[in-house]
């Protein structure tokens, strides 16, 4: 009896879990299929280096790296504002909270996981941006340092929990040898934990990193919208995603216009395929390196 | 779900055919701009003919077109005239597109209620959108710089206004390129050195809807086309409408129709 219905239930999961890859591979094959048309159009280096984005304009222009500096400029500020937060908080938990004050502290980081990106850019657009505007006395406030403020709080519970994982899979001898040594409690912390974390919090900043190249509702709505090549935080830009988001809807089926958002999805494809490889590789080495196996 | 859905879908279907003797589905697709005008005659037709079953959607005048070019939609709406690259893919599949003016639009323009100026001519706005004019001070204004809110050059507003008002010439890359006509409502009225445009109906007291060329954005003049920045929304259909499309086309033209334009926020054509 037993045999028979793990007969059905393996090929069951095996192929559930296939499943995904055929999603991948699916996306992976049409973004390439409805992307690569453009270079017929322009070539590579017209396309990720030209400076004027007009896909609309007779003739159109297509380069798309005001829309890239527009990402990575939002990225290193979300980074810059995430980095020291989420961190921080992770150690917080970990080493000096509380078991009651963990308990509590922890779900309340995870539930900003759990709302709603547009919510985020809701309130950026409404309460933000205009206080942003008056304190600073700027044109706009819908600019690059909202929107990396606000991706910045987004990406605090990603870092947060994996960082946090880092640190809890430091095996307890270190720590016991380090005390044993006389080392205290900061020195031990400093220089013992940090560093035998390094390559966890390395991945939970990557993975953030992650996160905030792919948000796409909430730059839409705070980072202003224009695609010019950024040269102060307080200058609007305009993120990849939010472009193909804003034009994709009105982007005449099959033309050119069409198929170079295709391809800004393709580039945003490979820079979060990047980043990911790169967290998995650090955290394999890390991992190999405590002596935990694979 | 689905599968349910569909199958009360064909169970009304059923059941309408056996009462009515005929059930007919009409697909309306394409602008944003024109679905508030597709969504009340829609409704309105639907009540006064209950054999008949149209479902509306939007997603931007460009899909609309695109899906009456694969028919599948039975109506397009657009916020803009179809493409010549759209009527050549059109014709290629077999698929005569048919214009239908069915609403006037105006596009106003709009500062924040603090600035002075109230006129601006077409020639000084054009100067302001494609970056030639970047100070409110080059056309009389006090000295601080124009925060220039624009459509995003994907939709049917931003191409009308590039049409009228830049002559096609190219947006500066500064400006700000906003989702929706909310949008840049919004933001004007926060920002005080804001210029941006919108549909007749986002007027607001929280915002100034300056005269183009001394002319006011009012239903009048933009029916009169004396208001420079005017134009139309239009349904296609795939040949001459016939049937049940011909009568909701012409239903949304009678003075019936016209008055849930008017509803809608944009001008009927009487």
């Amino acid at each position: 009896m037993k045999l028979k219905s793990e007969k059905i239930i393996k090929p069951v999961f095996g192929g559930l879990a296939f499943a995904s890859l055929v999603f991948l591979l699916g996306i992976i094959l049409i973004l390439f299929q409805q992307g690569l048309p453009i270079f017929g159009v322009v070539n590579l280096f017209e396309f990720v280096g030209g400076k004027a984005w007009y896909p609309t304009a007779e003739p159109a222009e297509f380069g798309i790296l005001p829309l890239i500096l527009g990402t990575l400029w939002i990225t290193l500020g979300a980074m810059l504002f995430c980095i020291p937060v989420g961190i921080g908080s992770a150690l917080f938990l970990h080493e000096i909270a509380g078991f009651r004050l963990r308990s509590i502290l922890k779900p309340i980081i995870e539930i900003l996981a759990g709302i709603p990106s547009i919510v985020y850019g809701f309130f950026g657009m409404v309460i933000i941006a205009p206080f942003l505007q008056n304190l600073l006395d700027i044109p706009i406030g819908q600019c690059a340092l909202t929107a990396s403020l606000i991706l910045g709080v987004m990406a605090v519970p990603t870092v947060c929990s994996l960082a946090e994982d880092a640190l809890n899979f430091v095996p307890k001898s270190f720590r016991e040898a380090s005390y044993a040594l006389g080392a205290n409690r900061w020195q031990t912390l400093t220089r013992v934990v940090i560093p035998a974390a390094g390559s966890g919090i390395s991945t939970a900043i990557i993975l953030g990193m992650s996160r905030v190249v792919g948000e796409t509702m909430t730059v839409l709505m705070v980072a202003g919208g224009a695609a010019v090549i950024p040269k102060s935080f307080l200058d609007p830009v305009r993120p990849m995603t939010a472009t193909i988001a804003a034009e994709m809807g009105e982007a005449v089926v099959g033309s050119p216009h069409y198929h170079a958002l295709f391809a800004i999805g393709l580039v945003l494809f490979i820079i979060t395929m990047a980043f990911n490889v790169i967290a998995e590789i650090i955290s394999r080495n890390y991992r190999l390196k405590l002596g935990l196996g694979r | 779900m689905k599968k349910l859905f569909n199958t009360s879908i064909l169970i009304l279907a059923i059941a309408s055919l056996v009462v009515a003797g005929e059930a007919v589905k009409i697909r309306i697709e394409g602008s944003t701009t024109v679905l508030p005008i597709a969504q009340l005659s829609a409704e309105e037709f639907m009540n006064a003919n209950p054999d008949v079953t149209i479902s509306v959607q939007g997603g931007g005048s460009g899909v609309g077109i695109a899906s009456l070019i694969d028919k599948t939609c039975d109506i397009a709406t657009s916020s803009r005239a179809m493409k010549d690259d759209e009527i050549k893919n059109a014709i290629a599949k077999g698929v005569t597109p048919v214009a239908h003016i069915v609403a006037m639009d105006g596009i106003a323009v709009i500062l924040h209620p603090s600035n002075k100026i109230n006129n601006l001519t077409v020639e000084q706005i054009r100067k302001i959108y494609t970056g030639k004019i970047s100070n409110w001070k080059e056309v009389g204004g006090e000295d601080k710089k124009i925060v220039v809110l624009s459509r995003d050059t994907a939709s049917g507003t931003f191409e009308a206004f590039s049409k009228l008002a830049l002559n096609d010439e190219k947006v500066r890359k500064d400006a700000l390129m906003n989702a929706s006509n909310q949008a840049i409502a919004t933001t004007v009225e926060r920002t005080p050195g804001a210029i941006g445009y919108v549909g007749i109906g986002y007027i607001s007291s929280k915002v100034k809807a300056i005269t183009v060329e001394n002319v006011t954005c009012t239903k009048k003049n933009i029916l009169t086309k004396t208001y420079p920045l005017s134009r139309p929304l239009f349904m296609y259909t795939n040949g001459k409408p016939k049937g049940v499309v011909k009568d909701f086309i012409d239903f949304i033209l009678s003075a019936e129709g016209q008055e849930l334009v008017e509803t809608a926020g944009y001008i009927g054509l009487k």
